[in-house]
């Protein structure tokens, strides 16, 4: 081993005598600080997006869902309009950001308080974007898995089903689905999901990114199926179930899960696009990509409406990306340390 | 039937504007708000040849559609309308006298015989196409027969022509020779009809019927102009880019008040531009004028800054949710009353654009159309106008109902002013009790989906405009049982509203129309009555078209007629 190996190594390899290998990989993670600087501001942003309902009927006293244009408010002790009529007659002027509890950020073109959907926005798409993962994570976990383990004509089968929607550009894919399944909804025996449920971008996000995590699952089930362990189990008489789900499943676990910050990020950006365009989360639920779609219109007078939920994005997105690296190098530090090796200057310790 | 569903749609209304009472709001100048807009109609003077010359160029956000008079359905007309001629043609002034007929290539309008069946034209002579060709009245009957062989929009205006039904069973096969009697040694076309159609002469005057020369492709003309008789000919078409208007060489002025000859050398259409980007660009006087309404964002600012600019002016544009009235919960006409009196027609009218582009509406005809009699039971004070919502009467009539919790599902597209109606009527739908949500659909796809009656839609945020002045327009198509096909995708009346007794009073008022108009006219008045009664829509208001113009343009001329609107040719750029 490199000086560099025992430098970071040594005091683990001592830990790993006591600790199992999740504890290891937590202390690790804990001890990355950027990974932990990103922990905190999405448990703010979370924290802030799971108050939406108190903020918007305790601080702003407001129904951010339901159209005020004919509305007023309070602001600085004067009663003024929510949405006032120019005096030419043409156009509207919402009132701007107050920096008070009613319409900190102001309102929207319908009157409604910009800064209550924008949390309300951020529930949805934290919402959307985790089920999807979720659901993304256990239908490839499974079909990695049964790919892996049983191989022959089921595992091509299953790979070029894959291949097939791997083929499909995935924002094309979607829309696609959008744009079909929002006519009349899911209607499958007794499952029936409404067009302009919050499970239909669930379900269209979750199944577009479904090949992107069964395929490195099934390869490491592949690799899993040939270890010894495995032999040793099937010696011991496991069956199949056993195998797969008590000797492959946890170690193909850490795969899945390096790859959930990194899917949740990856789903915040898909479902705000899909909002954008009118195909995923339907009005007048809030998500952050339909409140860049409400802004997109009065970027000439009130670019905040569009840049607000634009930089939440963009801000919870690099959070995930970062944390999503530090729980890769917490699950895998060989990795960490390759790169790290790779890049050590010549002649340094 | 015209009908267009996007906010583009504001600036097209206009090209449908018609009546008495459409017109300016500035007296016969036809400009509204600016000022920049000239008082004397070009059919009133001569052309005045300082002001002859130089380039206009207009903006359209939209890829431009068929050039080919017989096929466009009003996306063009403002613009073909200088190119080609009808027998008939709106006088092309601004003001209300710009809704009358005038003839054009006829040498005058002939006074209908055999019990309305038979008008016999003189079409005048010497007239030429674009390409040296002379005008014979034997290109009026090829022209009709091609309405058929082409597939035309709305051949059934002509359908009642003698031979007109075997022309719409066997189109390739169409013969109306017997129906448009031309005689080129003598110069006249006759048409005979198989019923009186007190509508004849104005569906004459509309762009289907303009003349095209024997020999015309039976199919869409694509980007290869038809030879032209007005003004200008298109000189080059760009699907996407843009479309160049130059000078007709072989026009010569015939009939001031009918065809004037046009002011620029050169109109150039640039395609594609964003609205927004539309608007900086006339600030700029990079263009001149956009064919598109601007955007909401730029309207305060349009308003404020550029006063001089921009010309408002009355269409007779309907706008309005219709309500499909045999899907529950809206089968009940308590339900549908109930979203008339609890609408607030002032905040969607500010959803909209503001006050100034439009004027609040509770029924079907528009206001000073032949027939409209004000009336607006949906209002705290029911009388002739709206002051405001009443909800109190609202909740008492969705109680009465039992509806309270359904499902309702409002079918939106996602142009950015429809949207915002749209998610004021979910609001107020819920406010009411429904759970009520929205379904955004392609623009291309919605009008579609919504005419379909196996889809049950139950609300649209939708519009009419007329094809020509007649409350027959609105009252037999927009909600009468003539509109309505079942489980077909060309049903105009979205709200599927079909009223034996009122139907029987439509056919009354046509019948009656062929001999007596004011009487016709009161039986309307009755029939948009009793169907504003029936609630099958919303109407919410009655279109005004804003036209924002650069700092150069003189000579704004608004023409209140279905092919009129800002009279592009007339205006000056020297």
């Amino acid at each position: 081993m490199s000086g560099l190996d025992v430098a970071v190594d040594v005091p683990e390899a001592g830990a790993a005598a006591h600790h199992g290998p999740w504890a290891l990989a937590r202390r690790r993670l804990v001890r990355n600080r950027t990974a932990m600087a990103s922990l905190v501001v999405l448990i703010i942003v979370v924290a802030t997006a799971a108050a939406a309902p108190w903020y918007a009927s305790h601080v702003a006293d407001v129904d951010p869902f339901e159209s005020n244009v004919s509305g007023t408010t309070t602001v600085g002790g004067m009663r003024v309009p929510v949405v006032a009529p120019n005096a030419s007659g043409l156009g509207s002027s919402p009132i701007g950001p107050t920096l008070e509890g009613h319409y900190f950020l102001g309102a929207d073109s319908q009157g409604r308080d910009v800064m209550a959907r924008l949390l309300y926005g951020g529930r949805t798409s934290l919402i959307v974007s985790v089920a999807a993962a979720v659901m993304t994570a256990l239908i490839a976990t499974v079909v990695g898995l049964v790919a892996g383990f049983f191989g022959g004509w089921l595992d091509g089968l299953i790979s070029r089903l894959l291949d097939i929607v791997w083929a499909f550009p995935v924002y094309l894919l979607a829309i696609a689905l959008s744009t079909v399944l929002l006519l009349q909804g899911i209607s499958i025996g007794p499952i029936s999901v409404d067009p302009a449920s919050l499970w239909l971008p669930i379900i269209i996000i979750g199944l577009v990114y479904v090949p992107y995590v069964a395929r490195p699952v099934r390869g490491e089930a592949l690799s899993i199926r040939r270890r010894e362990y495995m032999e040793a189990a099937i010696a011991q008489g496991a069956n199949d179930r056993q195998l797969i789900f008590g000797e492959m499943l946890p170690n193909v676990l850490p795969v899945v899960l390096v790859f959930m910050p990194l899917m949740i990020a990856t789903n915040i950006v898909t479902e705000a696009s899909l909002s954008y365009l009118s195909i995923g989360v339907q009005a007048p639920n809030a998500s952050w990509g339909t409140i860049v779609e409400d802004g997109q219109n009065q970027l000439y007078t009130r670019p905040w409406v569009s840049i607000a939920p634009g930089l939440l994005i963009a801000l919870t997105v690099l959070a995930l990306n970062v944390l999503g690296d530090g729980v890769r190098d917490a699950l895998d530090p060989r990795g960490s340390l390759r790169i790290r090796r790779r890049f050590r200057r010549p002649g340094a310790p | 039937m015209k009908r267009r569903i996007t906010v583009a749609g504001l600036c097209l209304a206009a090209l449908l504007a018609t009546a008495a009472g459409c017109g300016s709001s500035s007296g016969d100048g036809g400009g509204g708000g600016g000022g920049s807009s000239a008082t004397k109609s070009p059919a009133t003077t001569g052309q005045q040849k300082e002001h002859r010359g130089g380039t206009l160029t207009m903006l359209w956000n939209g890829a431009g559609t068929s050039i080919d008079t017989t096929l466009d359905y009003d996306s063009n007309w403002q613009v073909l309308t200088m190119t080609s001629d009808g027998l008939l043609n709106y006088r092309r002034v601004a003001g209300p006298k710009g809704s009358e007929l005038v003839p054009d290539l006829a040498e005058a309008i002939p006074t209908a015989t055999d019990g309305g069946k038979t008008y016999a034209f003189k079409v005048r002579q010497g007239i030429r196409y674009s390409t040296g060709a002379e005008v014979k009245p034997s290109d009026f009957t090829y022209t009709m027969e091609r309405q058929f062989k082409a597939a035309a929009p709305a051949s059934n205006f002509y359908q009642g022509i003698i031979g007109g039904d075997a022309c719409a069973k066997k189109p390739k096969r169409c013969d109306l020779s017997k129906g448009v009697v031309a005689d080129d040694a003598a110069s006249t076309v006759t048409f005979h009809l198989t019923e009186p159609d007190p509508d004849f002469l104005q569906k004459l005057a509309i762009p289907f019927a303009y003349v095209v020369p024997e020999g015309t492709p039976n199919k869409d003309i694509g980007t290869k102009p038809l030879p032209a008789t007005g003004p200008y000919k298109i000189e080059r078409y760009t699907p996407d880019q843009q479309m160049v208007f130059v000078r007709n060489p072989h026009f010569k002025e015939w009939s001031r008040e009918a065809q004037p000859d046009g002011y620029p050398d050169k109109i150039v259409m640039k395609l594609g531009l964003s609205l927004s980007d539309a608007v900086t660009q006339i600030e700029r006087g990079q263009a001149d004028w956009s064919y598109d309404a601007p955007p909401a964002d730029r309207l305060g600012e349009i308003g404020d800054k550029y006063k001089d600019q921009f010309h408002i002016n009355q269409v007779p544009q309907n706008y309005h949710m219709a309500i499909n009235t045999r899907v529950p919960p809206f089968d009940k006409v308590e339900v549908r009353q109930a979203l008339n009196f609890a609408t607030d027609r002032n905040a969607v009218l500010q959803l909209w654009g503001g006050k100034a582009l439009g004027r609040i509406s509770c029924q079907v005809l528009p206001f000073g159309f032949p027939g409209h009699q004000p009336y607006c039971p949906y209002t705290k004070n029911p009388g002739t106008e709206w002051s405001a919502p009443d909800m109190a009467k609202a909740q008492q009539l969705v109680d009465q109902s039992g509806t309270k919790g359904q499902k309702v599902t409002i079918i939106a597209t996602p142009d950015e002013t429809t949207k915002a109606i749209d998610l004021y009527f979910v609001s107020l739908l819920r406010k009411l009790g429904y759970k009520a949500s929205i379904k955004t659909l392609n623009s291309s796809v919605q009008y579609s989906f919504v005419q379909d009656s196996r889809n049950k839609a139950q609300l649209s945020f939708s519009y009419w405009y007329p094809d020509y002045t007649s409350a027959s327009n609105f009252m037999t198509t927009v909600v009468g049982c003539d509109g309505f096909h079942k489980a077909s995708t060309s049903s105009p009346n979205l709200s599927e509203y079909c009223d034996p007794a009122i139907q029987a009073k439509n056919e009354q008022a046509l019948k009656l129309a062929q001999t007596d108009q004011d009487a016709a006219n009161k039986l309307w008045a009755q029939v948009d009555k009793e169907t504003t009664d029936g609630a099958p829509l919303v109407t919410l208001f009655i279109a005004n078209r804003l036209d924002f113009v650069s700092k150069r343009i003189g000579n704004f001329q608004f023409n209140p007629s279905v092919t009129g609107s800002f009279m592009i040719d007339q205006a000056w750029v020297k």
